[in-house]
């Protein structure tokens, strides 16, 4: 049956409309579990807010086994859902860049149109930069072509990679998660202990 | 020290995250894939770069493969989703009181200007490292992971990664 849109189950023409629905409960989420502030996203990498942990995870486990469900039922064709490329390096090296520019902007693009959304320059000015980056990006592109386009991997599942089936790695996630709530929790205790100031 | 009193309301972060994974479950069921940010601002700046300059944004080898002769880059699916995102947020906003003038967060170690620059720097490098990695932390490492897909684990791991690796160099900007 789905992917509904693909399969011409709904009318392409209503894909802009749906866009606008998801986008509002994607937005509304984000800011409503605090990521409209980036002292509150930034706090997941010095230890005195996980939110950012906590919701990130539990949402991708939610999905993982929810995917798994839905195949199972036969409600969805999971060979029609559309599986990120990989490319390696190149992707390896756009982490670690989204990472230094995550620590030092402490925002992501959808967390700052959020941002931006209540009332905060921050977080425009995050988005002005993410233009401006694409666009020195766009320039720069010749000259790193080669670069971009290796290691092409095709659009390949972690079973594809390693052969260990999807449940496990749902299973194997959802361990690590909750292993990781708990441990985040007894930490978030400790720093806020020493804090003096927590506002955001 | 406590001072719940002057905390803002969120919601519950394990219920926020239960309904984003039905929310990426939903957006897969129906479109086929999941959700995305930094997409749309590829389709601005293309859009842009092909008002302005319109005979270098279509030699331009990254830029050209976004333009078409049928319709203008912004007529694309996660243009919409984007406005959503704006729109939701102001909805959430307004819902929990959290929509005032503008005003700018930071360290109240660092200045509005040092802030104002970090947050332009840090949207800079999400910029260009998303059009490496193939979306950004919507798109790779959340959608990406959430449909067991390779690439969006390895963008999820090196993102956090590199984050907790330069952290310490960073702390004035938050602590």
């Amino acid at each position: 049956m789905g992917p509904l849109i693909p399969n011409g189950i709904i009318n392409g023409d209503w894909s802009f409309v749906i866009a606008l629905l998801i986008g509002i409960a994607f937005g509304f989420l984000l800011e409503a579990s605090g990521f409209s502030s980036s002292r509150n996203i930034t706090g997941v990498f010095y230890g005195y807010n996980f939110v950012v942990l906590r919701v990130f995870f539990t949402a991708v486990i939610v999905a993982m086994v929810g995917l798994l469900y839905f195949d199972y039922f036969g409600w969805l064709d999971l060979s029609k859902i559309f599986i990120l490329p990989t490319f390696l390096k190149p992707m390896l090296l756009g982490g670690v860049i989204m990472g230094l520019g995550f620590i030092i902007g402490g925002f992501c693009p959808g967390t700052s149109y959020t941002a931006i959304a209540i009332g905060k320059l921050d977080g425009l000015f995050f988005a002005i930069g993410l233009f401006i980056g694409i666009y020195i990006f766009a320039l720069a592109f010749p000259l790193f072509k080669d670069f971009y386009y290796s290691d092409n991997m095709g659009h390949v599942t972690l079973t594809d990679v390693t052969g260990i089936p999807a449940p496990w790695f749902a299973a194997g996630f959802t361990v690590i998660a909750l292993a990781a709530f708990w441990i985040t929790m007894v930490i978030e205790k400790r720093v806020r202990k020493n804090f003096t100031e927590y506002k955001f | 020290m406590d001072t719940n009193h002057n905390r803002p309301h969120y919601i519950n972060p394990y219920l926020g995250g239960v309904l984003l994974g039905l929310l990426v479950l939903l957006t897969v069921y129906i479109t086929g894939r999941g959700l995305g940010a930094s997409g749309a601002v590829k389709s601005t700046v293309v859009t842009t770069a092909k008002i302005i300059t319109p005979a270098k944004a279509e030699h331009n080898a990254y830029m050209k493969k976004f333009i078409s002769p049928d319709h203008s880059p912004m007529y694309n699916w996660l243009i919409f989703e984007s406005l959503g995102i704006f729109f939701g947020g102001l909805l959430s906003g307004i819902l929990f009181g959290r929509v005032k003038k503008f005003r700018i967060e930071k360290s109240p170690k660092i200045t509005n200007k040092t802030r104002l620059l970090a947050a332009l720097a840090g949207g800079i490098l999400f910029g260009i490292g998303s059009q490496f990695g193939r979306g950004c932390t919507s798109g790779a490492a959340l959608s990406g992971s959430a449909t067991f897909a390779f690439g969006g684990v390895l963008v999820m791991l090196a993102i956090f990664g590199t984050g907790y690796i330069l952290a310490w160099f960073f702390r004035k900007l938050w602590i």
